[in-house]
């Protein structure tokens, strides 16, 4: 169907039509049919926006599962990783404590040049206290040296091949040291026996012996050399019907757990043994 | 280095297991097993080397331990896990009877008593704990380097 109206007066009376609803819209009176046009729209799109989203986690949840195992997996082992360096610098941190006091004791020991060396094994034999050290005749290590720590005697060099020494611990049961106790001036012989524990003996009834008093090397015989420190008196024992009195000792060098330790070079142990008096025939 | 380097620093009171003890006498009670003794003189020379014993006191001992699984082995090799902790027992006791023997000749002084309650009782309590494992690990060796025979 054609229009009988000119096109002009069409399209003036459209804007016209327009320019009113703008007036009227301006002038707020249609306020309650925007309100109701807006709550429609908001709510299809809050509607549309909430199914699109749940329908999205849908799809893709399951993807972030896997990429979320698989970083976890990743985390895990770099945990473990971390974990492994945090154990790799504690032992280097207990290590470095161990030499920095071993270098502590040998600047405070001018008197005699030390090779430090590491314990990297134990006598296979229960009965027997003697440790293997990675340091041998390539290093100068000869048999006889005394080994000690920062803290006292541990013993002496007993055998010796080109990259390892084997050493004898005061606490070897066929092991003896000559000492001295500090307080009472008295000497006495320092012994180790099957189980490990030290033990004094040869000390005359008339001497007076205090627990605590400190055991120190005389430098007698000629085995150690004098005033290195190794434990303190815990009890005397001073039976009537025996010769002499007897006194356990509380070494100051805990055996059990010796990880390094430093031999002392430049001492030349003195072998008494062609002096000392032979019976006659 | 295993003996020396780890097991010898497990210690329950003053004893401690022998790695190579159990290892010889877990070999030396296999069926078809024949050079048991030259095991023996190999590891009785390797730890007389390492020890601070004589050479001969390990050697001797480690022959000792082989005499005694070959022989107990004729007798009760039915019950074979029965027969290993019967000879670990008693080769655990002579080795440390020999090592007593040879200390208390050479100027040591102790009380027996002592000696079995804080090493050779511990040791072999330590040696019977570890020889579990070690039979099935040789048994399956000496089957590996072994094999049974098949009747065709």
């Amino acid at each position: 169907m054609k229009s009988n109206l000119p096109r002009s007066l069409q399209a003036t009376l459209i804007i016209l039509i327009l320019v009113g609803f703008v007036m009227l819209a301006l002038g707020g009176y249609f306020g309650g049919i925007t309100n109701w046009f807006g709550k429609i729209t908001v709510g299809s799109q809050t509607w549309l926006s909430s199914r699109f989203l749940a329908i999205s986690d849908f799809l893709t949840v399951p993807r972030d599962m896997a990429s979320l195992r698989q970083r976890n997996i990743e985390l895990e082992a770099d945990v473990a990783r971390l974990q492994t360096q945090i154990i790799e610098l504690q032992q280097q941190v207990t290590q470095t404590e161990i030499l920095s006091a071993l270098v502590d004791f040998a600047r405070t020991n001018p008197e005699n040049t030390y090779k430090a060396a590491a314990v990297i094994g134990r006598d296979p034999n229960p009965f027997l206290r003697y440790v293997i050290i990675n340091v041998g005749s390539n290093e100068g290590i000869v048999r006889g040296m005394p080994v000690v720590t920062q803290k006292g005697l541990v013993g002496r060099v007993d055998a010796v091949v080109s990259g390892a020494a084997r050493v004898q611990l005061i606490t070897d049961q066929i092991s003896a040291v000559n000492i001295i106790l500090k307080n009472s001036k008295t000497e006495a012989i320092l012994t180790g026996s099957i189980t490990g524990s030290l033990s004094l003996g040869m000390i005359s009834h008339d001497v007076i012996i205090e627990p605590n008093d400190v055991v120190l090397t005389s430098g007698l015989g000629g085995d150690y050399p004098p005033n290195i420190l190794i434990g303190q008196v815990v009890s005397i024992s001073n039976p009537e019907d025996e010769l002499f009195q007897s006194a356990s000792i509380q070494p100051i060098v805990d055996f059990s757990h010796v990880e390094y330790v430093l031999v002392i070079t430049n001492f030349q142990p003195v072998d008494i043994t062609p002096l000392l008096p032979t019976p006659n025939p | 280095m295993i003996q020396t380097g780890i097991i010898s620093r497990i210690n329950l009171l003053s004893g401690s297991a022998d790695l190579m003890l159990t290892i010889l006498v877990t070999w030396s009670i296999q069926e078809r097993v024949k050079n048991a003794w030259f095991w023996a003189l190999v590891a009785g020379l390797m730890v007389g080397y390492v020890s601070g014993l004589p050479w001969f006191i390990p050697l001797a001992g480690y022959l000792l331990v082989v005499g005694i699984g070959r022989l107990l082995h004729r007798r009760v090799w039915q019950a074979v896990l029965l027969e290993t902790f019967v000879v670990i027992s008693i080769s655990t006791f002579g080795i440390h009877l020999l090592t007593v023997a040879y200390l208390a000749l050479a100027g040591g002084t102790f009380q027996l008593g002592e000696v079995i309650s804080m090493i050779i009782l511990p040791s072999t309590l330590l040696n019977l704990l570890l020889v579990i494992s070690v039979y099935f690990l040789i048994k399956d060796l000496a089957l590996w380097l072994y094999p049974s025979e098949v009747n065709l």
